[in-house]
């Protein structure tokens, strides 16, 4: 996929997938053969409740210039409640985020079930999209890391 | 990339907004059409031509007058093909190319008969709204 | 500092063909760790995975990364390869190259580069990787299969006879299902009830078998091999122990307004009702909100007539708690609504009927007595339209997405039945398409065509439009003759789209397991584990996987149930060792964890310690391993960072981070 935003500004992107749906959904959209940029680079994690916000803090320290976070939907959680959690935690990181001037386009969550390959996919097409029209990151990265 | 002229089916897809190749050819639009027998080309028809990009014999039809835009076909249609927006999209292709000869809202009430069908003029606001 | 072995697997040309993998090998090479790496044609192989084992035992490795395809499907794979070679299996990370990077990037450079990455994550974590041991759990050795239609009737003799105790339980009064209320089935037109019936008296008398019929699943908890369920045995109003089938009661009821359940209620039943005369128990059951007795208080007569003094207005529900190894769902489909179809004017016309009404009409118990009328007048009707695709292959909202399957045939089989029952009704059928893959199954439809004369039209039914003098005005389109046609017609039968039993959503949330977008319960791989859920221990019998006839279902339910029969042989499994542990040094003792944890693992003990040096008594906390699934939540939740969870540590997923950032 063209990005818009120049040639030279390939966003980094993390995708954070639960074992259960999510990385399922995303080997669903790879068997399907239904395309999004390889700028998004999944870390798998058993349930999206792994994720810890200091994972989120240390991708943008890295230089990450969006992070997603991807578990099953509502009700389907395979630990059966884990996703509540991250819905919670995930509110009050990216609102602190917002603050800190990571803006809000920068961090989601998503619900992808596993049968949901073509949901993956298009999720990850349009947050491409939106993270390369707001540029780089810059303000959570460690400046000792720019290369 | 620079941009080719589009070809006619091309440009009713845009305008329309339709997909003809969701189309599974059903016949349910014209099972559904009510002006069936008046029309030379059926509904579930337009939709194929509309695919084998064949525009200029849609515009030169029968069927693009005769069909009086009560979108059952559009209603009905399984796969939300939307037939009847076809055949709308076709005929401002038709009516753009003559140019504007487009009524301007107050001119209107002037040219209304009440002995006009009801039917008629609903279609006629639907062709034209646009 | 570990020794690393990367392999690259080429996967033919899946992954050769857009990911430079000698590039990927040779990158990977100067990873820190890494002492050895080389690329194969099919990693996956006998003689792939001896390459590796040589590796390991040449290099003496301490951890190995696959770049391949998913972990999902070849991890397991790879870990056996690695403990054969004596390496621990949990020191192996695969680099998912071909799912999330081959297959969904065109651009050679482009997924070499990302393929390198993923690499380097995998390798960065392989660097952190500790040996692990699954610990062992128990295997309960019952298993309960939820649904008591011909899938859970076959699932539940086929686990039975393999020795093993079953509970079947069923939501209506008796078990039967779908397949009770078939008349015919196709392509063999064998009478459904008599070779369903056997099959269910087999089951009620199997001394493996107990049946819960009238009761549903309310409560799961546990995981595989041990799960704990709650079932609510509804109050029946009738003791089961003392009840002699005699019928007697039903036949005295005074109510007889309730629609009957099991005709789709073309007709009523008593308030005191067994579904159908075969039921199995031979139990009635009192429907509490039509039965008199208790509207008014006032009335009793089953009481009185009942000789065996069976019936107990008194009785509740009763929950019931047990434990089971392995869980199959056999939940089975019910036809959607046709509410929104107001073109076939089904709400509106009683002769304008689904495919499943028609099945009661002509069965010799159902409403009619097996006479084909109109359910208006009774009359004999003369010419007979059945519609195709009524919601299925529907891109809208009214109808779903995907092939029924079972219609066309049934369909065939209906038109040939009444073509050969009564010879002077026309039949017409409206097709999109005629499906029929299946063993005699296109022979069949061409009987119906050829021999019957059943008139088939390519083409959709636009509006029914009834008439003052009861006559249904059929419109459809005749697309290989380009004409519109209007047909008088006395019925009107829709091959209404089927959709999974509404029940499955909430047994699905209740058992973890996962539901697409249509309600079909997902399997664990569309190909290799077709009969699987995701989650373990679950297992799928019946069209609640996926429209289905009944060979299919009778095929899926042996499956699943050896399967779980496989399951319940063992006498231990091994658990995930991926479990969460907490550091006792760093656990404060504030109990967050102990709170979001779903599976009550985590306890808190008195202990000793011995912080560098000082040695106090502290609460801490103490994960059971046995317990935990490795969801971790409780990492997150821990505030001091005391709480871990192996094979996914916070250095490893942070290490990933920083890997694929770089």
């Amino acid at each position: 996929m063209p990005i818009e935003e120049g040639k030279e500004f390939r966003p980094k992107i993390v995708a954070f997938c639960c074992n259960w749906c999510s990385y399922a959904g995303a080997d669903l959209a790879g068997s399907s053969r239904l395309s999004y940029p390889a700028e998004v680079k999944i870390i798998r994690v058993p349930c999206s409740c792994r994720v810890n916000p200091m994972f989120i803090l240390r991708a943008f320290e890295k230089g990450a210039d969006g992070v997603i976070l991807c578990g099953c939907h509502p009700g389907d959680c395979h630990y059966s409640t884990g996703n509540y959690y991250t819905r919670r935690r995930m509110a009050l990181l990216f609102s602190m985020l917002d603050y800190l001037g990571v803006e809000k386009g920068r961090t989601r969550v998503e619900w992808v079930s596993a049968a949901e390959g073509a949901k993956f996919s298009a999720t990850m097409n349009e947050f491409v999209k939106e993270i390369a029209s707001l540029g780089r990151n810059v303000r959570l990265g460690d400046l000792r890391c720019r290369n | 990339m620079i941009k080719t002229r589009k070809n006619q089916a091309e440009r009713i897809q845009e305008i329309s907004g339709v997909n003809p190749r969701k189309c599974m050819k059903c016949g349910k639009c014209s099972a559904a059409c009510p002006a069936y027998e008046e029309m030379d080309i059926k509904p579930h028809q337009f939709v194929s031509y509309v695919l084998d990009d064949r525009v200029k014999e849609l515009a030169a039809s029968r069927s693009l007058w005769k069909c009086l835009s009560c979108f059952a076909c559009v209603e009905r249609c399984p796969r939300d093909v939307k037939p009847g927006i076809l055949i709308d999209a076709v005929r401002q292709l038709v009516e753009r190319e003559k140019g504007g000869d487009y009524l301007t809202a107050d001119e209107i009430p002037g040219l209304l008969d009440p002995e006009l069908p009801q039917q008629l003029l609903v279609s006629a606001f639907r062709r034209y709204r646009r | 500092m570990q020794r690393i072995g990367v392999f690259v697997c080429h996967c033919g040309s899946n992954i050769a063909a857009t990911v430079d993998v000698k590039k990927v090998a040779e990158l990977l090479r100067v990873e820190p760790g890494v002492v050895h790496s080389e690329d194969y044609p099919y990693m996956c192989s006998e003689a792939g995975q001896s390459k590796i084992a040589e590796a390991i035992r040449e290099k003496n490795l301490t951890g190995i990364v696959v770049c391949s395809c998913s972990p999902r499907m070849h991890e397991a794979t790879f870990r056996k390869t690695a403990e054969r070679a004596g390496l621990n299996p949990y020191m192996v990370e695969i680099a998912n190259i071909r799912e999330q990077c081959s297959w969904i990037h065109k651009d050679k450079e482009e997924a070499t580069k990302k393929a390198v990455i993923l690499g380097r994550a995998a390798v960065a974590k392989v660097n952190l990787d500790t040996p692990l041991k699954p610990g062992e759990s128990l295997v309960t050795k019952r298993a309960l299969v939820i649904g008591g239609g011909i899938a859970g009737i076959q699932t539940a003799l086929d686990i039975a006879d393999a020795g093993y105790e079953v509970d079947l339980v069923e939501k209506t009064p008796s078990i039967g299902g779908r397949m009770a209320q078939l008349d015919k089935t196709f392509p063999t037109l064998d009478c459904s009830a008599c070779i369903l019936t056997p099959k269910m008296v087999d089951a009620a008398a199997h001394e493996k078998i107990t049946l819960y019929t009238y009761s549903e699943v309310e409560k799961v908890s546990g995981f595989v091999g041990n799960f704990t369920v709650e079932i609510r045995k509804k109050a029946r109003s009738v003791d089961m122990s003392k009840c002699t089938g005699c019928g007697l009661c039903q036949e005295k009821c005074p109510s007889r307004k309730a629609p009957s359940e099991f005709n789709r209620g073309l007709n009523t039943r008593s308030a005191i009702y067994t579904p159908f005369a075969q039921a199995i128990p031979n139990v009635p059951v009192i429907d509490r909100e039509h039965c008199i007795k208790f509207k008014t208080g006032k009335c009793g007569v089953c009481a009185k007539v009942c000789q065996a003094g069976a019936i107990d207005y008194e009785q509740k529900d009763e929950i019931i708690t047990r434990k089971y190894g392995a869980i199959v769902v056999a939940t089975g489909f019910d036809m959607i609504r046709l509410d929104a179809y107001d073109e076939y004017d089904y709400s509106q016309s009683p002769d304008v009927i689904t495919s499943l009404e028609l099945e009661r009409i002509m069965n010799a118990a159902g409403p009619t007595q097996g006479h084909l009328e109109r359910l208006s007048d009774g009359k004999a009707p003369k010419e007979i339209v059945f519609v195709q695709c009524v919601g299925s292959r529907c891109a809208d909202r009214r109808g779903k997405s995907y092939c029924s399957k079972i219609c066309c045939m049934y369909t065939a089989k209906h038109a040939m039945l009444i073509r050969d029952k009564y010879p002077d009704v026309k039949v017409t059928v409206f097709y999109i398409d005629v499906r029929t893959p299946g063993k005699n199954f296109d022979e069949f439809y061409r009987r119906a065509v050829e021999e019957y004369g059943v008139n088939y039209i390519k083409g959709q039914v636009g509006k029914v439009i009834p008439r003052p003098d009861g006559k249904l005005m059929v419109q459809g389109s005749d697309l290989l003759d380009n004409r519109q046609v209007l047909i008088e017609a006395d019925m009107v039968v829709l091959a209404a789209a089927i959709e999974p039993d509404p029940s499955v959503r909430e047994i699905a949330t209740m058992l973890t397991a996962s539901i697409d977008t249509n309600n079909f319960l997902t399997e664990a791989h569309p190909k290799l584990r077709p009969v699987e859920s995701p989650t373990a221990g679950i297992f799928l019998s019946g069209v609640c996987q996926g429209p289905k006839d009944i060979p299919e279902t009778v095929s899926q339910a042996g499956a699943a149930a050896i399967k779980a029969v496989g399951l319940l042989a063992k006498d231990r499994l091994l658990t995930n060792p991926c479990t969460a542990a907490a550091d006792e040094l760093l656990c404060n003792g504030c109990s967050s964890c102990e709170n979001v944890c779903p599976y009550g693992a985590i306890q808190y003990v008195e202990k000793v310690v011995n912080d560098h040096g000082i040695r106090e008594s502290r609460r801490v906390a103490q994960v059971n391993g046995a317990l935990c699934q490795g969801c971790g939540a409780c990492t997150v939740a821990c505030p001091s960072g005391a709480m871990d969870l192996q094979g996914f540590s916070n250095r490893q997923i942070i290490a990933e981070v920083d890997a694929v950032c770089r």
